[in-house]
């Protein structure tokens, strides 16, 4: 993975940067000490690491504010961070660049009842969004799996989604507004608590921008009332290919599952031998859930259990239960703990059209066997997005190497099935070079005259998203600014 | 007159174009500022390209009428889950409405309020073309996508300003088998957003939440009973099960009566359609926080005059305005600035979009956030008006930076939304 030689310029003046950056935060928030700044040189995509120059912790609006205005005038590379969670290095620094982290903005600023709406500012995690509103009733739908540690402003970052995507759409589907910094310093609100742009729909491309427009010091999120209840059902087959046609089948009988999880072989096993949840030993295993009241719950899956034994399943369980639901869940949740038990694994992100899953899989399986590396894929059906586990030996030379082409095999071909690189984690640096494979030379340009717009000099996150080649130019001439 | 019947022919017209394009599809919707110039259609775009209602995902290009994407979603018994508004009721247009224009307006029914969302929330991907002519395609046909910048709900409602779509892709759902609606008569404009609110804020699913008047065929809508009213969709038993929840939660509001699926169906394609103003001849249309639905309505109510109905549970409000409330603004006019209806119209407009900026918002009497959009006026009007509300400094000048990248001759649809 390429990465941008670090501007020497900018090495060299280290010391002005950080003194000029103290004189406008509290001395706790500018960290420098290259024994610091190492905490902060990777997110969870650990393959990749670089200390930043510096990184900053700013505890408000005015204050990140100050910051992107310094680094603007004096031309530094500014990465914005959440939590560091990002499995695409969404948050990886260079060597010249300073890190932006909104760790300090926490706060809970408005719960809106009446119009289901909070505001937070975008430190807050996802999950202690929802805890801010459980006790009334209310939640914030967007679940990514890390939803413990990720933060709001990654989730707005990549548009994160999660597992209840179906019904509930991903982040950009549920954010009303955000109080964005441009990188001059310009602090710029867009949207509010109401629906829908009054002009052109900025917000919907500021969700998603990857921290290259802006950072996104607060927001506005839509919160839904809770069901009454939800239970899940498990179901069990001999291929991939008719596990596939129930998941189509359910969704063509007109019922809407809140989620819909598959795991395959290579999944199952792992996950019994480490959670013990007493999966059935089979190809495909699909987890159903719905909502609604006990009656309502038994209806649906009554439809879906009719639905799946036409396929002969060879497992079929009907959580009666809470503590039953729990068990069902336990295996799928413990997926990726039990895939990391074996070895190394890579997460990949592609969505393919759901008809396509049953070749998807095929060839996926054909792929492995190619590259000698064992694939595990655990992802939402209901929606395509796979999440294939690629397991590899990090000690081993050339191991990564060859699982990264693997990988990157797989997104060809989720892009060849109709489908794209990434449905929830970004394109980071991760699939950055993979760019031309999805778009044309004008599609890529189209985006990247937005970030012309938004942040002239290029400075915001620089060397992400786009294929390095296509953006050398606008990186190292930015446009004079007036 | 463009009449492309290709995308390489729709490029090769812009590219070519020596002056502005006015761009259509179905000429159903002339919403905005009214724009001189070659007409470009993009009716002859036509046709649905792929259709996999097992993954719920539908492709048309751009100049695709609606009735025939709804017949294809009928088979199979799936829709359009935001249910797209047709204007020509409201508008008093004829022509062919194309899925094109849904897209370039953003049209939104009553469903928007459900978490499917609004247009742009269903919008998968979009193919277009540019001001150079340059053909672009963002997003794609999977439901979960984050591939790059979201050009794709950029387009959505940008009125084609920035690009003339040649393709949409669309999410859908499965049709409900049933719906009912529960209808309270004659509330107060402030218990009717209360019992909306408590009906959107409950477990029961409730899909959409209008305040309807029904149509008289405009006379004096402000005298006829107001119905505050309650969609539920889904599976009989289930919807039968969270209509009487509803009833049971909302008791205090009075007696409900229940409409059942036919009756349900015709009163909310009416209420999507906004079909009481179709004789008014200016309306407003104010997307806004709920909770200051009624200070809005009321404020105008003690200066100036307007008819209302509401819908997405009071986050969005359509005003209507007859002669007798351009009349009854006639005073505010001078010697110097003599009255015409005309002006009258842009005046009441002018006063809700007042009402709704960010600084009086902030610190006046209806506290929230929200904006107005003059849908229907005479083109006097039209033309001296702002039609979108005015936005700030910071978002005008990243507005007008962007038109200049995606359009740089300024030749699509010019100041039509300015």
């Amino acid at each position: 993975m390429d990465m941008p030689t670090p501007d020497a310029a900018i090495l060299n003046k280290k010391a002005e940067i950080v003194r000029r950056l103290s004189a406008v935060l509290p001395a706790d928030a500018v960290i420098h000490d290259p024994a610091e700044t190492r905490a902060y040189e990777c997110d969870a995509l650990t393959a990749y690491r670089c200390p930043p120059l510096c990184a900053v912790l700013p505890a408000n609006t005015e204050e990140v504010s100050e910051v992107l205005k310094i680094c603007h005038e004096m031309d530094v590379p500014v990465v914005p961070r959440g939590s560091g969670t990002s499995l695409a290095g969404g948050a990886l620094p260079t060597a010249d660049s300073v890190i932006l982290g909104v760790a300090k903005m926490a706060e809970v600023l408005e719960v809106n009842y009446s119009d289901r709406f909070i505001r937070v500012q975008t430190g807050r995690t996802n999950l202690s969004v929802s805890g801010a509103v459980e006790a009334d009733g209310f939640f914030y739908a967007p679940d990514p799996s890390s939803q413990l540690a990720c933060a709001i402003a990654g989730n707005i970052a990549m548009n994160s989604g999660g597992a209840h995507c179906l019904k509930y759409g991903v982040t950009t589907n549920n954010l009303l507004g955000v109080k964005m910094v441009l990188m001059d310093g310009t602090v710029v609100d867009v949207g509010g608590a109401h629906m829908d742009a009054a002009g052109l729909d900025l917000l919907g491309v500021i969700c998603g921008s990857e921290g290259q427009l802006g950072v996104v010091t607060e927001a506005t999120l839509r919160i839904q009332p809770k069901p009454e209840g939800a239970l899940p059902i498990l179901v069990g087959y001999d291929s991939n290919e008719v596990a596939g046609q129930c998941v189509s089948d359910i969704i063509h009988s007109g019922i809407l599952p809140v989620a819909i999880e598959f795991m395959d072989r290579p999944c199952i096993e792992a996950t019994e031998a480490f959670a013990k949840a007493g999966y059935p030993m089979c190809e495909s295993l699909l987890i159903i859930e719905v909502e609604g009241s006990d009656d309502e719950i038994r209806d649906q899956l009554d439809r879906i259990r009719a639905i799946a034994e036409r396929h002969n399943p060879v497992e079929l369980r009907v959580a009666a239960d809470k503590d039953q639901a729990a068990r069902i869940w336990l295996g799928r949740k413990s997926a990726f703990g039990a895939m990391g038990q074996i070895n190394d694994y890579m997460c990949l992100d592609g969505t393919i059209p759901v008809t396509e899953l049953p070749y998807v899989l095929r060839r996926i399986g054909e792929l492995s066997k190619e590259y000698g590396l064992g694939v595990g894929n655990v992802f939402h059906a209901g929606d395509g997005n796979l999440h294939p586990l690629i397991l590899y030996n990090a000690n081993k030379p050339g191991d990564l190497e060859k699982c990264e082409a693997f990988g990157a095999d797989i997104l060809r071909l989720c892009v060849e099935a109709g489908g794209c690189l990434t449905g929830e984690h970004g394109v980071g640096i991760e699939k950055r070079d993979l760019m031309d494979t999805q778009f044309a030379p004008d599609d890529l340009e189209a985006q990247m005259t937005v970030k012309d717009v938004f942040d002239p000099k290029w400075l915001l996150n620089p060397a992400k998203v786009f294929p390095l080649y296509s953006t050398e130019k606008r990186r190292s001439n930015p446009p004079q600014v007036s | 007159m463009h009449n492309p019947t290709t995308e390489a022919e729709l490029a090769e017209a812009i590219a070519t174009a020596k002056g502005p394009l006015a761009i259509c599809g179905g000429g159903t919707r002339p919403i905005g500022r009214p724009v001189t110039g070659d007409t470009l259609s993009t009716a002859g775009l036509s046709g649905i390209t792929l259709y996999e209602p097992g993954a719920l995902t539908l492709v048309a290009k751009a100049g695709t009428p609606m009735a025939e994407i709804e017949a294809a979603l009928d088979a199979e018994n799936q829709m359009l889950a935001f249910e797209p508004m047709d204007h020509r009721t409201l508008l008093g247009t004829t022509g062919t409405p194309t899925i094109g224009g849904v897209v370039a307006t953003n049209a939104s029914g009553p469903r928007r309020v459900a978490a499917s969302g609004a247009c742009r929330d269903a919008l998968l991907g979009v193919r277009y073309v540019d001001g150079q002519g340059a053909i672009v395609k963002n997003g794609g046909r999977v439901m979960k996508n984050v591939t790059g910048y979201d050009l794709t709900k950029l387009m959505a409602g940008s009125y084609g300003t920035l690009g003339v779509l040649s393709e949409v892709s669309l999410k859908v759902l499965p049709k409900p088998e049933t719906s009912q609606t529960l209808v309270f008569d004659g509330l107060a404009l402030s218990d009717a957003v209360a019992a909306m609110t408590k009906a959107l804020n409950s477990p029961y699913e409730v899909s959409g939440a209008a305040l309807h008047q029904l149509d008289a065929g405009n006379t004096a809508l402000a005298h006829l009973g107001q119905k505050t009213c309650l969609r539920v969709e889904g599976f009989e038993k289930s919807v039968t099960y969270r209509i009487e929840k509803l009833r049971k939660l909302l008791a205090d509001f009075g007696d409900a009566q229940v409409l059942e699926h036919d009756a349900s169906t015709a009163l909310w394609a009416d209420i999507k359609s906004v079909s009481v103003f179709r004789t008014h001849d200016a309306v407003t249309q104010i997307s806004i926080t709920p909770s200051a639905a009624a200070d809005i309505a009321d404020c105008l109510w003690q200066t100036l005059g307007a008819d209302l109905v509401m819908d997405w549970g009071g986050g969005r409000m359509w005003f209507g305005m007859t002669t007798s409330h351009a009349e009854a603004a006639a005073d505010q006019f001078g010697a110097d600035d003599p009255y015409t209806a005309d002006k009258a119209y842009g005046l009441i407009h002018g006063v809700l979009q007042h009402m709704l900026s960010p600084e009086i918002m902030a610190h006046g009497a209806p506290a929230g956030s929200g904006h107005a959009t003059l849908i229907k006026a005479p083109t006097a009007t039209r033309t001296n008006v702002s039609v979108f509300q005015p936005q700030s400094d910071a978002v005008s000048t990243l507005t007008k930076a962007l038109r200049a990248k995606f359009d740089p001759r300024g030749i699509l649809n010019p100041g039509l939304m300015n």
